[in-house]
């Protein structure tokens, strides 16, 4: 990798001075920058860890009831917090199911909304890529597709978020607090990622030296953690990114659905919240037809970008069970094989 | 080799040390980091040397901006095809039956994607690294051909090492004619990379024209003279230490291009430099397997027998050099057929030249006849085992020789009762657990030769009772370290703690390959000979000495056990070894031994290891993610050293079969040629949670003919008939036939 200035900066406003310098990288857990500077795909000349800047490692509670996690929150301690859990399960699920144990550890809260996409030519600097160099082209279009979008993409990009976490935040209406060199801004997470359009391949609403400080869910959000899931399909039983997933949180008026909050996973440059399927859903009664129909509905525009037709089935597959999961209830713990289709009933061995 | 010493009868036996589960003794200094790897060493004044890799899969570098690479700050040299210094062997040339084309800058032609183009050498690993990428390749690029319908099919001169590229026994259309049903099962496997824990590494260091190597190797002499060729040097100018290997399955027995290049500029700059290979330069330079594309035709008569068996294969190998994954050859000895017909093709394509990775050719080539036996059998109406059993073969289906042992019915059997077998509904699909998910039942049979190298080894017993055994054996992590020392104890009639083991550098007695699960059969049996040979010195010092109590019992009278030679008839007749050594007046007393098989035994008896695995997953009915809940292999691998490491080379093979079965495969770009997978989060083998449950059953097998410690081998032996059962437990538990390796979702998507 290129030879780069380290700075570890003490307070948030000095962090800021240093990122906004170009060519500036922010470190946070580093596990995925710095893997793309090992590919040769950043080649920041500052990088400005921000691991120990004060204050960003909190979760708690704020006086309008929302809950407000600091950026530098490993994704593990965040998953683990006994209070977090109860009131978000899916958001704890969904970060159970991503990466390794290892990673998790590393990996922050703002790491892991700022994550790039996987798309193997993005990490290729041989591949012709509008997102790493706006105006090159796209190497993935007609090229191996298995991981890109069949939602919101345009020939600029084609490629997917691969957050798990940011699905159900996505549902949940998180919103991003972020600090910049002309103050602090706050973005609801679902507008975050921005998708493709004619000529920008999309990305994330960062400004150049904003960091992201925080992110808040609100109080209302924890009023769905008693049907709550996230379902995450994949080609290994963990250790791998979501094929599709899918959110799914009901707030349940006795026999029937009040109010559904969904958004799937891997099929969109952003989580995508699927804001008709829910409307159907809204006051409707948790039954197999209602969920088929949310889930037509969620998928309603979706193509293919490549040879990944049978993520749109999967993907209606997925909410469609990720549905029924969740109007049977959040299990009373975290299952052994958290967001899989093998998670085991409670109580029995994760082992066969 | 007919001066292979058999071994003398009567003084030693194995069975004090060999046969108990004794625990890896590597192990500790495995899990607290004090084992050093090659890559740990790290003499003064290291350089860092890190190739350039091409970015494209065909053509020729047209530009390298060497000026900026060697700007660098601590870039010390950059070494392209215009600088690069003379080698005394061709890289292009194949010198040695198991000598590729390498890359060594001989040109500037690029033949495949990552092949090196350029190193840097630098003070630092950054910096080299830097200097590399700072080389901005420019190149003239050709249309990359990669996938089986974009290269050139071609008639391969040779299957693997010098295997046949056809065969065929009895009468292939009288048997078609015979059959009552027919069968056609086309199965492809994808490209497969190697990717040992331990990437490729090398630390090379010179004195004058003596070269210090420190380099994980699978076969340590051989290298080391293949190495010496490069260089204008007799062999022994190297010394080649590898006492630690994290993993070889075959990529680490011979000289690549990066190695030479490292020990080159080690030469020209003199100082010692260092090369250790990303993650994503395993995918290039150091072989893989090949992809193939098979047919296997059976037909099969009224009473579910096979009438003829046709196995053919395509199979991907580089457009400059030859490996030909040699899955035909997997139905050779396995079935009972009175027609076989095996043939193979080639496929060139613009990769790196595929080479051994564990069980090359019977893994691929087990995956698609197991699954064309599944087929047979439902076809037949018949249970999958059932089917198996009545086409097992008594002897030898292609040479007709007799087996030197068999226990394969033996092992259907416990594998069978092991995994509950018998409750198996015939029909797919039917059978559901607790949770809704779909549960598929498959079973597949396990077969691998049991071929013999050449070893030699001495052992040295000394006046205080204790030895030295030594032979240039490698540990790959399959254990060697320990079931050697166990058979070489053995042989000493001493206890393991008493003996000091010697392995992993060229400067001991030739230890040969290891590979081809015939490294314990191998090293071990001139371990054990070089043992009795000391021990037949000693007790002839014994029993010709008036003042020994063993005076007069006459060599084949005496036995070595724990330390003492004992008359064999009368057990208060003994005397210690170092008694012994003592009166005559010596410190110590040289034994030499040679491993290896008398070729008139393979023309005798066909030797093959056997098993039989039976696999259950579990797939969703509707999303179709699949699991392999459960793996039970029963294995006949004549006898078994140490039943531990046995069992962890076994389940090890078997989670390997469970790979290729659902997930390895390396996956090209077919318009640049480019892998878009080659990192772990892409390139994906099994985790913990693939798999759950693993067991391996040992078969108890005596075989008096294989070799005289009646060993087999265990270390590829689990991955054949794993694949094959697991898809076949797919088919059962969905009814679908999957054709194309590794089963994903989206294949069983209805
Ligand atoms: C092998 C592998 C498998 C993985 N599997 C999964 C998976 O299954 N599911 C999943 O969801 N994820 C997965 N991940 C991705 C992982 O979740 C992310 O790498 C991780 O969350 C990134 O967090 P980090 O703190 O390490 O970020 P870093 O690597 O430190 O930073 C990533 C990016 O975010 C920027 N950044 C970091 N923090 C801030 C901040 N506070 N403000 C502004 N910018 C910031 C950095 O500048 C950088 O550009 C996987 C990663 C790997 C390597
Ligand atoms: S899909 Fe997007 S990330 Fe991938 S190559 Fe195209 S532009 Fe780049």
């Amino acid at each position: 990798m290129n030879l780069f200035d380290y700075v570890r900066p003490a307070s948030l406003s000095e962090a800021i001075a240093a990122g906004s310098k170009p060519g500036a990288a922010y470190l946070a857990g580093g596990t995925n920058l710095l893997d793309l500077m090992k590919a040769g795909v950043a080649h920041p000349g500052k990088v400005v860890d921000i691991t120990r800047l004060p204050g960003l490692d909190r979760i708690e509670t704020l006086s309008d009831g929302s809950t407000r996690i600091g950026a530098m929150v490993r994704n593990s301690d965040l998953a683990r917090d006994p209070s977090f859990a109860a009131s978000f399960p899916a958001v704890a699920e969904a970060l159970l199911s991503g990466a390794s144990a290892q990673l998790r550890n590393a990996a922050t809260v703002g790491g892991n909304l700022m994550q790039r996409t996987r798309c193997p030519y993005f990490y290729d600097p041989n591949s012709a890529c509008n997102r790493r160099e706006s105006g090159a082209g796209c190497d993935a279009i007609g090229g191996e597709t298995h991981s890109h979008a069949v939602l919101g993409w345009t020939e600029t990009c084609i490629a997917t978020h691969p957050s798990d976490f940011c699905v159900p935040l996505a549902a949940l209406d998180a919103v991003v607090e972020m600090e910049g060199p002309d103050g602090t801004r706050d973005v609801p997470l679902a507008d975050f990622h921005m998708l493709p359009d004619e000529t920008s391949p999309g990305g994330a609403d960062l400004k150049p030296g904003e960091i992201i400080t925080a992110l808040r869910l609100p109080a209302e959000a924890a009023a769905f953690a008693g049907n709550s899931r996230y379902l995450k399909l994949r080609e290994r039983t963990s250790y791998a990114f979501a094929l599709v997933s899918a959110a799914a949180m009901l707030r349940m008026d006795g026999d029937t659905i009040a109010e559904a909050h969904i958004a799937l996973g891997a099929v969109a440059a952003k989580p995508w919240r699927a804001s008709a399927a829910e409307e159907l859903l809204n006051g409707a009664t948790p039954d197999a037809e209602t969920f088929a129909r949310a889930a037509e509905a969620a998928l309603d525009g979706a193509r293919p970008s490549g040879d990944n037709a049978h993520k749109i089935d999967l993907a209606k597959r997925v909410l469609t069970r990720a549905l029924t999961q969740a109007a049977a209830g959040t299990p009373d713990r975290m299952p052994a094989l958290p967001a899989s289709v093998f998670a085991s009933v409670n109580g029995a061995s994760a082992h066969a | 080799m007919p001066d292979t010493i058999l071994m003398p009868a009567g003084h030693v036996r194995l069975g004090s040390n060999a046969g108990q589960p004794m625990t890896r003794r590597d192990g500790i200094a495995k899990v607290t980091g004090a084992a050093t790897y090659a890559a740990d060493n790290r003499p003064d004044r290291l350089l860092y040397a890190v190739y350039a890799s091409a970015g494209i899969a065909r053509g020729r570098v047209a530009k390298l901006d060497v000026d900026t690479a060697r700007a660098h700050p601590g870039v010390v040299e950059v070494y392209t095809p215009e600088n690069r210094p003379a080698l005394e062997q061709d890289p292009d040339e194949k010198f040695h039956m198991f000598a590729w084309r390498t890359e060594a800058l001989q040109n500037d032609s690029v033949r495949y994607a990552n092949q090196p183009v350029a190193l840097v050498v630098a003070e630092t690993l950054e910096a080299a690294t830097e200097g590399a990428r700072l080389l901005s390749p420019e190149y003239e690029e050709q249309p990359a051909r990669i996938g089986f319908d974009n290269g050139e099919i071609y008639e391969p001169g040779s299957t693997g090492i010098g295997g046949a590229v056809t065969f065929s026994k009895g009468d292939i259309e009288a048997g078609r004619k015979a059959a009552v049903r027919t069968t056609e099962t086309h199965i492809d496997t994808p490209l497969q990379y190697h990717n040992a824990m331990e990437p490729h590494a090398a630390v090379a260091e010179w004195d004058g024209d003596l070269l210090t190597l420190d380099c994980p190797n699978q076969a340590l002499v051989m290298a080391r003279d293949m190495f010496a060729k490069y260089f204008g040097i007799p062999g022994e100018n190297i010394t080649l230490r590898s006492p630690y290997l994290g993993g070889g399955f075959g990529s680490k027995a011979i000289p690549i291009g990066p190695y030479i290049l490292a020990i080159l500029a080690a030469r020209e700059l003199d100082r010692p430099v260092k090369i250790a290979l990303r993650r994503d330069q395993m995918f290039g330079p150091v072989g893989h397997r090949g992809g193939t594309r098979q047919v296997v035709k059976l037909g099969t008569n009224a009473d579910g027998q096979l009438t003829a068996l046709e196995h053919n294969a395509t199979s991907t190998t580089s457009s400059f050099d030859e490996f030909i994954e040699g899955a035909g050859n997997a139905s050779h000895n396995l079935y009972a057929s009175p027609a076989i017909s095996t043939a193979h093709k080639g496929v060139r394509m613009d990769t790196g030249t595929p080479g051994p990775m564990r069980a090359p050719g019977e893994a691929s080539g087990s995956a698609a006849l197991e699954c064309a036996m599944d087929e047979a059998a439902e076809a037949a109406g018949l249970d999958p085992l059932e089917f198996r059993l009545r086409n097992y073969s008594e002897t030898d289906p292609a040479s007709g020789k007799p087996f030197s042992s068999k226990a394969l019915r033996e092992c259907y059997a416990e594998g069978a009762k092991r995994f509950g077998w018998a409750t198996r509904p015939l029909e797919p699909g039917t059978m559901r657990d607790e949770n809704g998910h779909l549960v598929g039942w498959g079973v597949g049979t396990s077969l691998f030769p049991a071929p013999m190298f050449q070893a030699l080894a001495t052992a040295t017993l000394r006046a205080d009772g204790t030895a030295t055994v030594a032979t240039g054996g490698v540990d790959m992590g399959q254990g060697a370290w320990t079931a050697l020392a166990q058979i070489a104890a053995d042989g000493l009639g001493l206890p393991a703690e008493r003996v000091e083991f010697l392995a992993g550098t060229s400067l001991q007695p030739d230890g040969g390959v290891a590979g081809g699960s015939g490294h314990t059969a191998t090293a071990g049996g001139a371990l054990f000979a070089a043992g009795s040979d000391a021990i037949r010195q000693l007790a002839e010092l014994a029993t010709n000495d008036p003042d020994s109590p063993l005076f007069g019992a006459g060599n084949a009278g005496v036995e070595a056990r724990d330390g003492r030679l004992c008359a064999a008839d009368d057990d208060s007749r003994s005397e210690a070894y170092e008694d012994i050594l003592a009166r005559a007046g010596l410190t110590a007393l040289e034994g030499s031994g040679t491993g290896g098989r008398d070729p008139s035994i393979g023309e005798q008896w066909a030797m093959f290891s056997h098993g039989a695995v039976f696999a259950e997953v579990k797939v969703d009915p509707e999303l179709y993610q699949i699991r392999v809940t459960r793996l039970v292999g029963a294995f006949a691998a004549g006898r078994i050293i140490n039943p531990k490491l046995a069992q962890s080379q076994l389940t090890g093979g078997m989670i390997w079969g469970l790979s290729s079965a659902l997930h390895e495969e390396g996956i090209h770009d077919l318009r640049s040629g480019r892998l878009v997978n080659g990192d772990f989060a892409g390139y994906h083998i099994p985790v913990n949670a693939d798999a759950p449950s693993v067991e391996a059953l040992l078969i108890d097998e005596e075989d008096p003919y294989v070799n005289t410690l009646g060993v087999k081998g265990v270390g590829e032996l689990g991955i054949t008939g794993t694949v094959g059962a697991i898809a076949n437990a797919v088919w059962h538990a969905t009814g679908t036939r999957v054709r194309s390796f590794p089963i994903h979702i989206s294949a069983l998507l209805k």
